[in-house]
């Protein structure tokens, strides 16, 4: 049985780090996430277990600190929020373009711009579709509950060595915030660097090993025609994670004729609409993707055939629902609701909304 | 006649100069005359004679030399632009015991990279940062670089860069020899054999200062673009002794 705390969303990631054997975090302080850093700093991990932690000059710096480290081998984090994961777009592109893996966590809040401080998912777009250029996908894994900010890390760093791929972790302000409790696992091990030379020796940059040809990471390939063939590998690789990785989890959906659709926070606020929803006699259920990319869709599609409405929720002027109108093939009606800008909407609004948008609409 | 073979006239004896071992066999991408390919070879020859090769991480610019790791035959990545001092700090950090250099162009490390150039320099992360000083943008076609003189001209300044509106050309070596972290600041050129000497010695003590764990060595070469300066290799050399030397002066800026 693991250990039982009372910890903040912020401070139980950062445990995870720790407790994920993960060797470094570079980051840059931004609120609602500082803790995660601060946390770390207090928590002094390489005295026990030698994992890294430094504070970088900027977002920029972070993620291509982490890009450096990650191109050894080795597990390298980075969180922020916003307008820091948006500075750090530049860095995911390399990232996805040479294939190392890495771990990102984003405690989204308002925007666009500076914005504001509280909770948003306004940044679903920048997630799943790349606010970096090129044709690049990365795994987003949305935590709903401490809980999950805590088992999420290592679920990340499996998919990020799986695929050589970065994984953005997708949450926001209020599980950042909130206080919950949480189960903690045992230390992972750190990766030796003779465990690291073993598995990754074919490509991890760890000093040329006598008899091997030197490797080099790079997203560059100035033959077009070879790096239309690059780009066909990750487009297949994407194929698989699609086909292979999506999560979700359902609730109350056996006998539902509406339903909900939201992920992180508003998913949630929609578990407690349900309930309300139920106790007036509506008949609905909630759909939570826990995967954003890869997008279940597929599931989505079934369901389409079952339920006569969806709606989708999402704290953002409606992103996620052209995913669902996407999966739905417009043979259902789907509306979105959200409040935002950092607002974060009731339950009760959530109702009303299924009320008059989907049921009476 | 006797067949000419090439093992009967390469005998060990007749040797004066053969290709450093480092080197891959792709031919170099530089401009005949460039100042590049004599500065890469300097580190690879440094890293050969050390016999570090097994440990040593190096981390390439864009500019012109990107495809740096093409020709260097040890483990290397290609850093986005400017940002090869963070990528060297994320990996000398978990990897103390790893030799980790940057190798970069005017444009990458004083221009769009100051910010992680001048901030890896004050935490005193112990690299070495390899700095080619050509006064241009070799790779983009010869525009403005921070490093430009007054009055010289680019693509992007083809009157001559007006101190007055394009800003003044930056020293950013003084800049971080005043900080603490650098153990090791110089500034030297390879238009003569006893420049290129002598520059090898200062790249060798950046990499020797590592194994002593001394903190940051900043190495500049002020170095020749002959198809950014639109002359022949033989008069970019001259030109840069006579313009870019009286104001990026040779030396050891600092040696702790
Ligand atoms: C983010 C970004 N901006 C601009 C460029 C285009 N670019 C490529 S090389 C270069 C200038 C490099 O000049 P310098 O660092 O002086 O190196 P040199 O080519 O002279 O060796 C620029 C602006 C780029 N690749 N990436
Ligand atoms: S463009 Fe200039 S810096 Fe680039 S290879 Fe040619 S001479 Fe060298």
């Amino acid at each position: 049985m693991g250990e039982l705390r009372l910890m903040k969303g912020n401070e139980a990631i950062a445990e995870g780090f720790i407790r994920a054997g993960v060797d470094a975090y570079y980051g840059y302080p931004i609120t609602p996430q500082s803790e995660v850093m601060e946390y770390l700093m207090l928590e002094q991990p390489e005295k026990k277990t030698g994992m890294v932690v430094l504070q970088a000059e900027s977002e920029l710096a972070a993620i291509n600190m982490v890009y450096g480290a990650a191109c050894t081998g080795k597990k390298a984090v980075t969180s922020s929020s916003s307008p820091g994961i948006s500075l750090m777009q530049e860095g995911f592109s390399y990232i996805a373009g040479s294939e190392v893996p890495a771990v990102v966590l984003n405690v989204a809040r308002g925007g666009p711009g500076l914005g504001d401080i509280q909770p948003a998912q306004s940044d679903y777009f920048q997630s799943v579709k790349g606010g970096g250029h090129g044709d690049y996908r990365q795994i987003v894994l949305a935590p709903s509950s401490v809980q999950e900010m805590y088992d999420f890390v290592s679920i990340a760093f499996d998919l990020a060595y799986k695929y050589r791929i970065m994984v953005l972790i997708l949450s926001d302000g209020a599980i950042g915030q909130m206080m919950e409790k949480v189960v903690l696992g045992d230390q992972i091990p750190r990766m030796t660097n003779q465990e690291i030379k073993d598995k990754y020796d074919s490509w991890a940059i760890t000093g040329r090993t006598p008899g091997r040809e030197h490797n080099v990471i790079t997203s560059l390939d100035l033959d077009q025609e070879n790096l239309e063939r690059h780009n066909h590998h990750l487009q297949a690789k994407y194929r698989e994670i699609v086909e292979k990785e999506v999560v979700f989890e359902e609730y109350a959906i056996e006998d539902a004729e509406y339903l909900m659709i939201a992920y992180g926070t508003s998913a949630r606020i929609c578990h407690k609409a349900v309930q309300l929803g139920r106790e007036k006699g509506i008949k609905v259920g909630l759909f939570r993707p826990i995967t954003l990319w890869p997008f279940p869709d597929k599931r989505i599609k079934e369901l389409s055939n079952q339920v006569k409405g969806i709606l989708s929720v999402e704290m953002s002027a409606g992103q996620m629902i052209e995913d669902i109108m996407l999966a739905v093939e417009s043979k259902i009606k789907v509306e979105h609701f959200g409040r935002y800008g950092g607002v974060v909407h009731s339950p009760e609004e959530v109702v009303i909304a299924l009320e008059t948008k989907i049921i009476g609409g | 006649m006797a067949e000419l073979r090439i093992e009967d006239i390469i005998k060990p004896e007749n040797i004066v100069f053969k290709k450093t071992k480092l080197f891959t066999d792709k031919p170099l991408s530089y401009c005949p005359g460039c100042g590049h390919g004599v500065v890469h070879r300097l580190v690879l020859e440094v890293i050969e004679e050390m016999g570090i090769e097994a440990e040593t991480i190096g981390i390439a610019p864009v500019g012109c030399s990107v495809l740096a790791y093409e020709f260097m035959n040890i483990d290397m990545v290609q850093a986005p632009h400017g940002r090869a001092p963070a990528l060297a700090t994320g990996i000398k950090r978990i990897h103390t015991e790893k030799f980790v250099f940057t190798y970069q162009g005017d444009g990458d490390l004083a221009a769009i990279g100051t910010a992680e150039t001048i901030h890896a320099c004050n935490r005193g992360e112990n690299i070495a940062i390899i700095f080619i000083n050509n006064g241009i943008y070799g790779m983009t076609g010869g525009q403005m670089a921070p490093t430009t003189l007054p009055g010289m001209q680019s693509s992007t300044s083809p009157y001559g860069r007006d101190v007055e509106t394009m800003g003044h050309p930056m020293k950013i070596t003084e800049l971080v020899s005043n900080l603490p972290g650098t153990r090791f600041v110089a500034r030297h050129a390879v238009h003569t054999p006893a420049l290129v000497r002598k520059t090898k010695k200062a790249i060798r003590k950046a990499f020797e200062n590592q194994k002593e764990n001394k903190g940051l060595s900043f190495v500049e070469v002020v170095s020749n673009c002959n198809s950014g300066w639109k002359m022949s290799p033989v008069e970019s050399n001259k030109w840069l002794a006579e313009n870019m030397l009286p104001f990026y002066e040779l030396g050891t800026l600092k040696d702790e």
